[in-house]
């Protein structure tokens, strides 16, 4: 797969927290591609890193992460020639070198309309900004027009009004909407949605997922989608990857996680969410235990201590991932038969 | 056997919360700033009293050594009629000091109150103490000085006390009204209305614990607040009685120029004394304020 | 199906406003009609599902029903040992009585426990508060309600903060269950929590009711938990109830064009599923200025003149199971068997 599939490729992600003089790693080797058009979901529950590993991709953390990688390389496509950028390497997080691929490359939405829009500037302003920002030629009126069209494309009524609107005046899916005209202003390639619907109704949470659908299909742009409903998965994603404590423990297509789920975990989320129609006295399986405390945790798979299958050598020491079938892979010693990825032996097996 | 059950749930207890406090008083002792500031504030007070007990020598003029500087048997000289400064300065801070703390808590005893009443109530209840607290405001402490040392023709310790709380009291009921009024609304909140507790025991055994910290640090500058006043007040001859010192009416006597130029010890070493004592309870407070709000994250 | 179950609960016009004021006189100009004429029967033992979208009032209404809302108007009826007594009208003690008799586990447990307080103190208030004088008697109800949620007695000296969101949410169930009510109201009990956890104490919450024969009213916006937990659901829609169906008969057969659009959005984790999704247009009007007649009517695909103008009435549309809807489409039909019914009592 060459550089004009592949618009994301990440490479032994790793972040590390320094705390009260104490170091944690939160992310550990973190490795995956996004392919070009499609839409990636990243599951997982509170405490994974799907946040974490989003936000060391985009550089937005403080001086106490330290964010290392093999690779983290951001592939721009204009007029059919491709841009390398590698990020692990950039050392300003918030220089200009960045600053340039925020916006215009790559951007993000966040979870929580409510507090993701300053209060006290009106709604166009706030779209605007970005536009002027990355556009040093552009006037405010037609910087203005462009708002005008995104509010329309986005479905925002009466955009004429609501463009000299205040954040509070709006409700929570029209804030939603406005907060991904934001990041979609600048006509990014690549777009990260942290949650972006949890804080919202079913009904409006359809809407807004619909309108990220269209954005994928119809104007060929990459989604990053971070969540914790499978729904949500089943739905929007092309590509799954499952993270549990920091850690990736499953990456394949939608078939390959949901109807040959093979990673413990992934089977008991998977089997703990209550879906509609349910037969009767059918109960939800639970993962029995809680998530661990980062910082306690020993060497070994981080599942061990909540996964029925767990044996000594689950314990001893980290897991490698397995390569089970072209694009699916799995960190789980039940797979050890199969090619483990990055020898020799997983290549041969993808190109087989 | 249940007996034996509950000491030992007891006596966890006692382990547990030994070892919170613990971790707190560390954290306060890394606070260079903060540790000086309680130094300083548990010496000066204690001089102070200890002056006050062994009965110092604060009161008999001695014309003979008048505006006598600072030597062996005066070590901080004497004033104007001759009395010995040191003893007047350490007499002095316990008024001082005693005015400060006791004016801080009183006032935030009233603001707290009326703070909880008026947040927790709201509507008409709420509506009726904060315009009071406006008119109160409205009013110049000094205008209400005068008044009342012109109705009672009497420059006494107490009255000047009944002032500093009638007009202290707002900001701290300020800062009380607007926590309780964000915390009512808290699920645990009405977790006890919806087992039935009262309205009073939900006040101040709910969400007053959870206000405390800031009640706290606010009392503790206000201390200061009120020492400094005390001595703008005595600087301006509406303060306590020549007769009682106190650090702001030894202040008193520079008032002429003569003294300012002349005899600097009459107004540099309680001059000092305020702000040391100033500067120490606000490292203090500060050092406070980053103990307590860590352990309410 | 026969309903020989008994009534615990009887809610008739029930209405929860709240006044909109201005100016500095506090004039009142509207108001906020969270509960809008409800009328509803919670039979004893079951879980009776209340579902909607924010909005709706399925939250004022449950607080409402534990009077931590005060009612607008209406009654709220609730069986005292066969007798029937409304609860708007309750003194100050007979509401503290009532407080034995029905208690609520809130949505967000971080702040459901007072965070200056250990566990042992915030649950010994509730039992001192009614009287419990003997301590040993207090430690062993709390002992007793601990165990109930599978957690260990110890952790009572131990402050919230100590706890991950799931145990919290078990500590505010055992809480609640301390002064052994025979109804639990649960306001989004597990929206706040992850997905595994969630499972886990939906499960406790059935052992839970089946072991102390509760009745629950289970509130909340997720579709798919409601129908895990409830016998019944209740659909609301803007302060009104729009449908009541049993679990089951709800998801095969909605009626209602409202709930079959919230059936039809809640994302399915199953990626054969191929139906069409009908994405509803336009969103919730605000609580203030509803719109006239059928408040879903300017989002309703099948919406007639008559929808404008008439709000519909909840009526009984299949008598065999007690499905009802309030909705123009079936108000011919449900006309004719109300008819039928008349008649075939006259006869």
């Amino acid at each position: 797969m060459d550089n004009k599939e592949i618009i994301l490729d990440v490479e032994n992600l790793n972040t590390t927290f320094i705390s009260d003089r104490k170091k944690i790693r939160i992310v550990k080797n973190v490795s995956f591609q996004l392919k070009r058009g499609t839409a990636l979901a990243v599951v997982g529950e509170s405490g994974c890193g799907k946040s974490v590993t989003m936000n060391s991709i985009m550089r937005f953390l403080g001086k106490n992460a330290i964010v290392e990688a093999d690779k983290i390389q951001y592939n721009a496509l204009r007029d059919g020639k491709v841009t390398e950028y590698r990020l692990e390497n950039i050392e300003k997080p918030h220089g200009p070198e960045m600053r340039a691929l925020r916006g215009p490359e790559m951007s993000m939405v966040f979870q929580d309309p409510m507090s993701s829009l300053n209060p006290v500037y009106k709604v166009g302003d706030q779209v605007a900004e970005g536009l002027l920002q990355h556009n040093k030629g552009m006037t405010k009126a037609q910087a203005r027009e462009k708002v005008l069209e995104m509010f329309r494309k986005l479905g925002i009524p009466d955009p004429e009004e609501r463009i000299d609107c205040y954040p509070h005046q709006f409700s929570g899916g029209m804030k939603q909407r406005v907060v991904i005209a934001i990041a979609m202003i600048c006509n990014p390639e690549l777009i990260i949605c942290d949650e972006p619907t949890t804080a919202l109704d079913v009904t409006i949470q359809a809407q807004i997922m619909e309108l990220l659908k269209e954005m994928q299909l119809k104007d060929g742009k990459s989604i990053i989608l971070i969540t914790h409903n499978m729904g949500l998965v089943a739905e929007m994603a092309d590509e799954v990857c499952v993270m549990y404590m920091g850690r990736v423990v499953e990456f394949g297509s939608l078939e390959d996680v949901f109807d040959h789920t093979s990673h413990p975990y992934t089977q008991a989320l998977l089997r703990s969410v209550p879906v509609l129609g349910l037969a009767d006295g059918q109960k939800l399986e639970t993962i029995p235990g809680a998530t661990p405390n980062p910082a306690d945790l020993k060497g070994g798979c981080e599942f061990a201590d909540r996964c029925p299958y767990a044996t000594d050598a689950c314990r001893e020491k980290d897991i490698p991932m397995f390569q089970l079938s072209p694009g699916h892979r799995v960190r789980c010693l039940r797979y050890s038969e199969y090619p483990v990825v990055g020898s020799g032996e997983a290549e041969v097996a993808e190109v087989q | 056997m249940s007996e034996t059950k509950t000491l030992s749930i007891k006596e966890q207890n006692k382990s547990a919360a030994s070892s919170l406090m613990k971790k707190n008083i560390r954290k306060f002792l890394r606070n260079k700033l903060a540790v000086f500031g309680l130094v300083v504030i548990v010496i000066m007070t204690v001089a102070c009293v200890a002056g006050m007990i062994l009965g110092v020598d604060y009161s008999t003029p001695n014309p003979t050594i008048m505006r006598a500087a600072p030597d062996a048997a005066h070590i901080f000289g004497t004033d104007t009629i001759g009395r010995d400064l040191f003893a007047r300065v350490l007499y002095g801070g316990c008024y001082s000091i005693f005015i400060g703390v006791f004016c801080a808590v009183l006032s935030s005893v009233v603001g707290a109150i009326l703070g909880a009443i008026a947040g927790y109530f709201g509507r008409w209840v709420d509506t009726v103490i904060v315009r009071i607290s406006e008119i109160f405001l409205a009013f110049p402490q000094l205008v209400l000085v005068m008044m009342l040392v012109a109705i009672l023709n009497k420059r006494s310790m107490g009255n000047m006390l009944f002032v500093f709380v009638v007009t202290g009291w707002m900001t701290t009921f300020r800062m009380v009204r607007n926590e309780f009024m964000s915390l009512k609304g808290e699920t645990y909140v009405k977790v006890c209305e919806a087992f039935g507790m009262s309205r009073a025991n939900v006040m101040f055994k709910q969400i007053l614990p959870n206000v405390m910290t800031p009640i706290i640090v606010s009392t503790t500058t206000n201390v200061a607040y009120f020492i400094l006043q005390e001595a703008a007040l005595s600087f301006i001859g509406l303060g306590v009685a020549d007769s009682t010192p106190t650090w702001g009416n030894i202040l008193n006597a520079a008032k002429s120029i003569q003294v300012v130029q002349n005899q600097w010890w009459i107004w540099v070493f309680p001059g000092l004394a305020i702000s040391l004592f100033v500067l120490a309870i606000n490292f203090f407070g500060d050092g406070l304020r980053d103990v307590l709000d860590a352990k309410q994250q | 199906m026969s309903e020989n179950k008994e009534i615990i609960f009887k809610v008739q016009n029930l209405r929860t406003w709240f006044p909109i004021t201005k100016g500095a006189f506090k004039k009142v100009v509207g108001h906020v009609k969270a509960v809008d004429d409800v009328s509803l029967e919670v039979y004893k033992g079951e879980t009776l599902g209340i579902v909607g979208e924010s909005g709706c009032g399925k939250s004022t209404f449950g607080k409402t029903l534990m009077m931590l809302e005060r009612a607008t108007g209406g009654q709220v009826l609730f069986n005292y040992d066969g007798e029937f007594r409304d609860i708007t009208k309750f003194n100050k003690d007979e509401m503290f009585d009532f407080r034995k008799k029905v208690q609520m586990v809130f949505q967000d447990p971080y702040s459901a426990l007072n965070p200056q307080k250990k566990i042992y103190t915030s649950f010994e208030e509730p039992l001192v508060v009614h009287g419990m004088k003997d301590q040993a008697q207090r430690e062993a109800r709390m002992q007793e309600v601990l165990k109930m949620v599978n957690i260990q007695p110890d952790y009572l000296m131990r402050y919230p903060h100590e706890f991950s969101g799931g145990q919290r949410q078990r500590l505010c169930i055992a809480r609640a269950l301390e002064v052994m009510p025979e109804v639990l109201i649960c306001d989004e009990p597990v929206s706040a929590l992850d997905v595994s956890i969630q499972a886990q104490v939906l499960n406790l919450m059935k052992d839970i009711q089946k072991e102390l024969n509760l009745t629950y009213l289970f509130i909340a916006h997720d579709l798919s938990v409601v129908q895990y937990m409830s016998d019944r659901i209740v659909v609301m829609y803007l302060g009104k109830i729009v449908e009541v169906a049993d679990s089951r008969a709800l998801y095969d057969e909605p009626l209602h064009p409202y709930t079959r659009a919230l059936l039809s959005a809640i994302p399915v984790p199953d990626i054969h599923n191929t139906k069409k999704r009908q994405v509803l247009e336009g969103e919730v009007p605000s609580p203030i200025h509803k719109p006239s007649g059928c408040a879903f009517h300017n989002r309703c695909p099948h919406c007639m003149e008559i929808c404008k103008q008439v709000d519909p009435t909840l009526a009984v549309q299949n008598p065999e199971n007690g499905h009802m809807v309030a909705c123009h489409l079936y108000a011919e039909q449900q006309k004719k068997l109300q008819e039928e019914q008349a008649a075939a009592s006259q006869a």
